[in-house]
């Protein structure tokens, strides 16, 4: 078996493994100044348990989030999360759909109550931010960060998201961010939608393999 | 004679065949098709990829968007099914705890085994790779050349269908006019790789891959593959029929519904059945070859997985294509009063020099690949790789032989980690996505181990299976060449991505760390080497063992040496020399 680097998205490599150890070593001391601290709930799921994939799972049938393992978000956090999900990737077009109408957050639910090791490392990062992502609005607005308007909850993510200069005291959150993102990415860009939007257009049956256009060659100077 | 269950079992057999992959497909197929009665056993479950494939799935379509797991390793969507680095109950050991000395062993437990999801490179040896010791004094001459082994080649690329092109590059074999399917066209990114290192005398050039670019000439093919046999030509010409071309879409590492490109389960198992000659037998793992009073191998006891019992099965001649580690265990584990360390093993030599490729690999982003106009790029895999183009070099590189050159570019199926790293939400971070998507690129190298005495699998003295079968313990060691040869290819991967305008990670300067481990390229070859002497190999140049000439060994076991050229289809070509050998010599009584 060949796996050629660029196409091994199935697989997870050693620095993302590496920075995943790093995300849990942070999120024990997610909170470490953050001035709502004491007001937080601590997460409350289940701990991850349910059935594994298994070495012989049918393989041409539909999964969804739930259908092997309990999930883990509270309504309160799922709704935070889709709220999430819909603020990194907004739709470019009329037609689309929200990210939370395509049940990104459900796969984030999905992969942090899943069995296996490599994704619940992510479980305290991501209940205790979502947790921390309404406290905060409270804080600051008065209301869960669902409700707010979209100014409200730039002004939050601007804080966190690491596109400017992330103050000390965010710098757990920050963390979180930036796991809830990868996460809300690869959840929406493997569905359809996101696949136009990233433009992708393969899966699709063709009789011929034409190659690059003359438009890609032009691009390339190999025209 | 189909699929069977143990009822059904004939009180004798012709040829068992051990393994349902690559050597046992092939060695099932030129037996049934030359009138041979043939028990295949399997480990694994039986396995129907027309039925089973995920053919248009979408990652979001699995669990954990198809992530990497102990159970499925290549991802969800991988064919394998009841495989991977660790078998449940199958454990095998390590004699060293140093990680640099391991051996991962990747076994499928499942019909057609390897072959489902393997990567379909069909490279040819060439003439140098059956005397590497002739050239450098190093490792092992094969007791055949290329020229035994070319018309078996030319064979097997009619019979399960290889894309390519003849390049006349040295010691990289043309096939006859006719026998390639056209290659597919090369990806944009390729033909920018391949213009910007030309400069380096690196050639890009079509890969070969077991893959139906179109549809396999099945009026003309039937009578090269099988002359003065027409029953035969009549079925492979109707399995050709019922195999469709390559539509460009989903990954083959899935397997393929339509059968367009090479599985056993498609390609050499259906033909195998039609003939009427083939009984398989699935959950039936071979523990041991049994020998007569004659000395000769006249039958396999196996486990009845699904009994948990052992049962006894008979027959005139065998064939071991188990993988090689497993070819290598069945015979350690049949010891008799005649033979006290294990079957054919007079020489001392089974299980020793097994072999892996050297595999090292980086990645980068190329500036320009951003923002490439949209089009289709799937394709079939891989379409272009970079042959050894060193030869003239050789004294110069500090290590012997050498590797070849798979990268991957293009606009794949998203998967984890499409967001990339781009900082930031909203419009401009999609924007940053989208400008960054199929930017990357892979290189991988793969390349020549040569075998040494370091390298061996023995028995463990402890260690059993769940059905109290001792396990393999596994010693490795990487010579000076090998580690020598992952730092170079490191160091050539980081020129060429600059060539390119891209950004590599760090190159890794020291070989021991930049080479994967023992087993990881899952290349397993050796452990019971052919040779023209019986002190000194486990087999002649037909792959019978010395000892006992009635056993065949059709997997990768017998290799002598494991060039760049990925083994699989050398496998299949010596598989079908071998049993075409062992129909001659029943024929004629010899057995």
């Amino acid at each position: 078996m060949e796996n050629i680097p660029a196409d091994n998205s199935g697989q997870i490599d050693r620095r993302q493994a590496l920075k995943w150890i790093g995300a849990a070593a942070a999120a024990a001391a997610i909170f470490p100044h953050a001035s709502a601290q004491d007001k937080l709930p601590r997460p409350t799921g289940a701990a991850p348990g349910g059935q594994r994939i298994g070495t012989d799972p049918v393989l041409n049938k539909n999964y969804t989030p739930g259908d092997l393992w309990p999930l883990t978000l509270t309504p309160k956090q799922r709704k935070a999360a889709a709220s999430l999900t819909d603020l990194i990737l907004p739709p470019d077009n009329p037609g689309d759909k929200m990210p939370s109408q395509l049940g990104v957050q459900e796969f984030i639910d999905e992969w942090i109550s899943s069995p296996y090791d490599e994704t619940n490392k992510d479980r305290p990062i991501i209940t205790a931010g979502l947790d921390w992502l309404d406290a905060e609005a409270q804080r600051r607005f008065q209301k869960d960060f669902a409700d707010l308007a979209e100014p409200q909850k730039c002004a939050i993510a601007d804080d966190i998201c690491g596109k400017t200069a992330v103050k000390k005291a965010f710098k757990g959150q920050q963390n979180f961010f930036s796991r809830f993102r990868y996460l809300a990415a690869s959840g929406y860009y493997t569905t359809p939608q996101g696949w136009k939007d990233i433009g992708y257009v393969g899966n699709v049956p063709t009789v011929n393999f034409d190659g690059p256009t003359p438009e890609a060659l032009k691009h390339l100077g190999l025209a | 004679m189909p699929i069977i269950t143990e009822k059904d079992l004939q009180p004798i057999y012709d040829v068992i065949v051990v393994g349902s992959g690559a050597g046992g497909g092939q060695s099932a197929y030129t037996l049934t098709m030359n009138g041979v009665k043939v028990l295949m056993l399997e480990a694994g479950r039986n396995y129907d990829p027309v039925t089973e494939t995920p053919m248009f799935q979408s990652k979001a379509d699995a669990p954990l968007r198809a992530m990497s797991t102990k159970e499925k390793p290549f991802g969800f969507h991988d064919a394998t099914v009841d495989g991977g680095w660790e078998v449940p109950g199958e454990p095998y050991t390590q004699a060293s705890t140093d990680p640099k000395q391991r051996f991962d062993w990747w076994r499928a437990r499942m019909l057609g085994g390897r072959t489902n999801h393997w990567g379909r490179i069909s490279l040819r040896n060439g003439p140098y790779d059956f005397k590497p010791y002739s050239r450098d004094g190093l490792g092992f001459d094969w007791p055949i050349s290329y020229e035994d082994v070319a018309p078996y080649y030319d064979k097997v690329e009619m019979l399960v269908g290889v894309y390519g092109s003849n390049e006349g590059l040295e010691n990289t074999p043309d096939s006859p006019n006719g026998t390639l399917l056209p290659a597919p066209k090369a990806r944009a990114g390729e033909l920018y790789v391949k213009k910007h290192i030309a400069k380096f005398g690196m050639p890009v050039i079509p890969i070969h891959r077991a893959v139906l670019s179109t549809r396999q000439d099945h009026v003309n093919f039937p009578a090269r593959l099988h002359p003065n046999n027409p029953k035969a030509q009549k079925i492979i010409a109707k399995a050709m029929q019922e195999r469709a071309a390559c539509f460009w879409a989903t990954d083959c590492g899935r397997g393929c519904a339509i059968k367009a490109n090479y599985q056993s389960t498609t390609v050499h198992l259906p033909p195998a059945l039609a003939t009427g000659n083939l009984d398989i037998l699935c959950n039936a793992h071979a523990r041991e070859v049994t020998v007569g009073a004659d000395g000769k191998a006249n039958g396999v006891i196996y486990i009845d997985k699904v009994a948990g019992q052992e049962r006894a099965v008979k027959a005139r001649a065998v064939i071991l294509a188990a993988s090689s580690g497993e070819t290598a265990r069945i015979l350690l584990n049949s010891k008799s009063h005649r033979f006290p360390n294990g079957l054919a093993n007079g020489s001392g030599l089974v299980g020793k020099y097994i072999m892996d490729t050297v595999g090292a690999g980086l990645g980068g982003s190329v500036p320009a690949f951003e923002n490439l106009p949209v089009h289709n790029e799937e394709g079939a895999g891989t379409h272009v790789y970079i042959p050894w183009w060193l030869y003239k070099d050789a004294s110069k590189l500090g290590f012997a032989r050498g590797y070849h050159i798979e990268f991957g570019t293009g606009r794949r199926m998203p998967g984890l980690g499409a967001g990339g790293a781009s900082p930031g939400y909203g419009k401009s971070y999609k924007e940053e996505v989208r400008q960054k998507y199929g930017a990357g690129i892979g290189f991988a190298g793969r390349g020549e181990m040569i075998p040494n005495k370091d390298s061996f699998c023995e028995l463990d003295p402890t260690v059993k299976d769940k059905w109290g079968i001792p396990v393999l313990r596994f010693n490795w060691k990487w010579s000076d060449h090998e580690l020598k040869q992952a730092a170079h290819m490191e160091a050539t991967f980081a020129m060429v991505i600059e060539a390119i305008g891209g950004k590599a990670k760090k190159p890794e300067a020291d070989g021991s760390k930049a080479i994967e481990a023992g087993g990881r390229i899952i290349h397993e070859v050796g452990g019971a080497l052919m040779g023209a002497d019986a002190k000194k190999s486990v087999t002649n140049r037909w792959n019978q063992c010395w000892d006992v000439p009635n056993l065949v060994l059709n997997d990768g076991s017998a290799f002598c040496s494991n060039a760049d050229k990925n083994p699989t289809l050398t496998i299949m070509a010596l598989a079908w020399r071998a049993s075409d050998h062992l129909v001659e010599e029943m024929r004629k009584g010899n057995l």
